[in-house]
């Protein structure tokens, strides 16, 4: 009546999406995406909590998930965990369809909101999770001290887990996602309780596991923290992606650029704003030109230009653009509300 | 087993429980009453005996029928805490759960959502076993030490009121899928009272010979047959003079429930048992 063990825990999706991906070449084990959605979609009643994600996160990276409330990012990650079944579209995880079993024992999973039977201590919370994840109690033993370590929490394992501030919970949380020694790790606001030196802990940690070959899907509001360890970042907007890549080209898109220039007369403006959007030009003697540049080597061609035309370049300015900018500018440019 | 984990888990967790604990001290005061009862029926029928020659006329009342009647009180006693203590600990089962959010960090784990239903039911099943265990256990040393009698059939009573509980827990945990934990605890309360009312109109109706009134409790018993097994249960614990003697009551019958009834009872748990792993099993979180 509920197939055999290992079947996914609610049945696929479109048959005709899933029969297309499975004759697809089944690639060799270690080879396949981390995470690979097509058109996932999820719809409560008349509303739509997630249009159409389709996104591929590799092996080995730190993939930021990000996007404003109501973008449709937890759900997404639901749906990913087998929290909640898509009205339509295919996902794989570890290159095994979502739901399965040998697949969810490589995966951890911090939700957003770590809730536990906090009468327990946190150790006997630990090996309750890994007598879930199908560990022998030798491997449990071994783990659990491991992990307490590991997020700072050594001294409070015999401590019930009632007792632990939020900050702490959020560590326990961690503790019990990285205790399978995961491929793929999910963190769902990892720091939304912690300080911020817990921030940086987390942060350190996430580089280590990076640095150990893990992946980690990090969903979270704090772009500083995203921008600090992602190597690539998808942004959601109304339930799609609305931009994806990796982080250092989308930090130069659409620069700014500031050229302090020996002087400026209009012909040379008109034909400098042919190639870059001019914002503003102040001052007279060394005036500077602020303008929008689509990209570095358009800088490189506006200096080519001025130098041409016999100006001299003072100075170029690119401005350093933040996460948290690309994102406003990203989401706002689709009408969406950045709350 | 994942589902055993589960169980283990669900077990330890209900001990947690103030609720459970509320009964548990209810349960112990009730025993002590109920010794305490037991001792002024015995002090009672033996100063009544010791009148008797005096009298001169033999009575048609034996002790047997006292003694059961008190073994059938205790026992009703018993099948209802251990209704209650049913519904209480499993009312939000899934639900409540659901909301504090404690499932997303199960649900993930490489373990199927019908093993994690099956894990709960069995921890607040073995749970019931021993408290009902106890207690049956309880009501029995009291008849034996105190009133110097043996009711007859008590492990197939005990047994019968075990599969009250497993009916009770199959409705509640079958709910808690569905519904809030409030939502859920208001309806299974309200069948449960409708099978209790069934089962005392049924009774009624067999006094007035009405058909009508006897088919409304068949029809309550085939909706929630926990009053039916209940009343198969005082029934094998009772001598047939007893029975013979109280004829149609509130707590007891003299129409014995069918071994298809039984039957329907074991079946009606198995059902919904596996209804709750179906809703579960597609149930967003």
């Amino acid at each position: 009546m509920f197939g055999p063990i290992g079947h996914p825990p609610y049945g696929i999706l479109t048959p005709m999406t899933e029969t297309a991906v499975r004759t697809e070449t089944e690639p060799p084990a270690g080879t396949a995406p981390a995470v690979e959605t097509f058109g996932l979609r999820k719809v409560y009643g008349d509303r739509v909590a997630v249009e159409d994600l389709t996104l591929r996160v590799e092996e080995g990276e730190v993939f930021g998930f990000l996007g404003p409330n109501g973008a449709g990012k937890t759900t997404s990650v639901k749906m990913l965990m087998g929290l909640v079944r898509p009205t339509s579209g295919t996902a794989r995880l570890l290159g095994r369809p979502l739901g399965d079993r040998a697949a969810r024992a490589k995966i951890g999973f911090l939700p957003e909101m770590f809730r536990f039977h906090d009468w327990l201590t946190g150790e006997e919370l630990l090996d309750i999770h890994g007598q879930l994840y199908g560990m022998s109690r030798a491997h449990r033993q071994r783990r659990i001290p491991e992990v307490l370590e590991l997020v700072g929490l050594s001294h409070a394992g015999r401590q019930r887990v009632r007792t632990y501030s939020k900050g702490m919970q959020q560590r326990i949380g961690l503790a019990q996602a990285l205790l399978n020694e995961p491929r793929l790790v999910f963190l769902d606001e990892p720091t939304s309780a912690l300080d911020p030196i817990g921030r940086r802990d987390v942060r350190d940690i996430i580089l280590r596991l990076r640095a150990a070959g893990m992946t980690v899907f990090l969903n979270s509001h704090l772009l500083s923290e995203v921008e600090s360890v992602s190597d690539r970042v998808a942004i959601i907007n109304h339930g799609r992606v609305a931009a994806i890549g990796p982080m250092a080209d989308l930090l130069r898109r659409d620069l700014t650029v500031e050229l302090r220039l020996s002087a400026v007369d209009p012909e040379l403006l008109d034909d400098l704003g042919r190639l870059v959007h001019i914002e503003h030009v102040d001052g007279h003697e060394r005036p500077t030109v602020v303008a929008r540049v689509p990209d570095e080597e358009t800088i490189a061609r506006a200096v080519d230009l001025l130098v041409a035309r016999g100006v001299r370049v003072y100075g170029v300015m690119p401005e350093r653009r933040t996460l948290e900018q690309v994102f406003l500018d990203v989401v706002e440019k689709e009408g969406g509300k950045a709350e | 087993m994942k589902a055993l984990v589960i169980a283990r888990l669900t077990f330890r967790e209900a001990l947690q429980r103030k609720l459970i604990w509320g009964v548990l001290a209810l349960s112990l005061v009730f025993v002590a009453l109920y010794a305490f009862g037991f001792h002024l029926l015995v002090r009672e029928w033996n100063e009544m005996q010791a009148r008797r020659p005096a009298d001169g006329g033999g009575s048609i009342l034996t002790y047997e029928i006292f003694a059961s009647s008190m073994v059938m009180l205790g026992l009703y006693t018993v099948n209802f805490l251990a209704g209650i203590m049913t519904i209480f600990a499993a009312v939000g089962a899934i639900a409540s759960e659901i909301d504090s959010g404690t499932l997303h960090a199960i649900i993930p784990k490489p373990l199927a959502r019908w093993e994690l239903v099956l894990g709960k039911y069995l921890g607040y099943a073995g749970m019931l076993v021993v408290y009902i265990a106890i207690m049956v256990g309880s009501v029995m040393l009291t008849a034996r030490l105190i009133g110097s009698y043996t009711p007859p059939n008590i492990i197939q009573g005990m047994l019968l009121i075990v599969l009250v509980a497993m009916i009770l827990l199959s409705l509640t945990m079958l709910g808690s899928t569905i519904f809030s934990t409030i939502a859920n605890g208001v309806i299974v309360f309200m069948l449960y009272g409708m099978a209790m009312t069934g089962g005392l109109v049924e009774q009624i109706g067999t006094v007035l010979s009405n058909q009508t009134m006897i088919n409304i409790g068949i029809a309550t018993s085939i909706l929630l047959p926990s009053d039916s097994m209940w009343r198969l249960a005082s029934y094998v614990v009772q001598p047939q003079i007893a029975i013979s003697f109280t004829g149609p009551n509130p707590l007891g019958t003299t129409v014995p429930p069918s071994a298809t009834a039984v039957q329907y009872a074991i079946a009606y748990c198995l059902i919904l048992l596996l209804g709750a792993m179906l809703v579960f099993r597609r149930r967003d979180l």
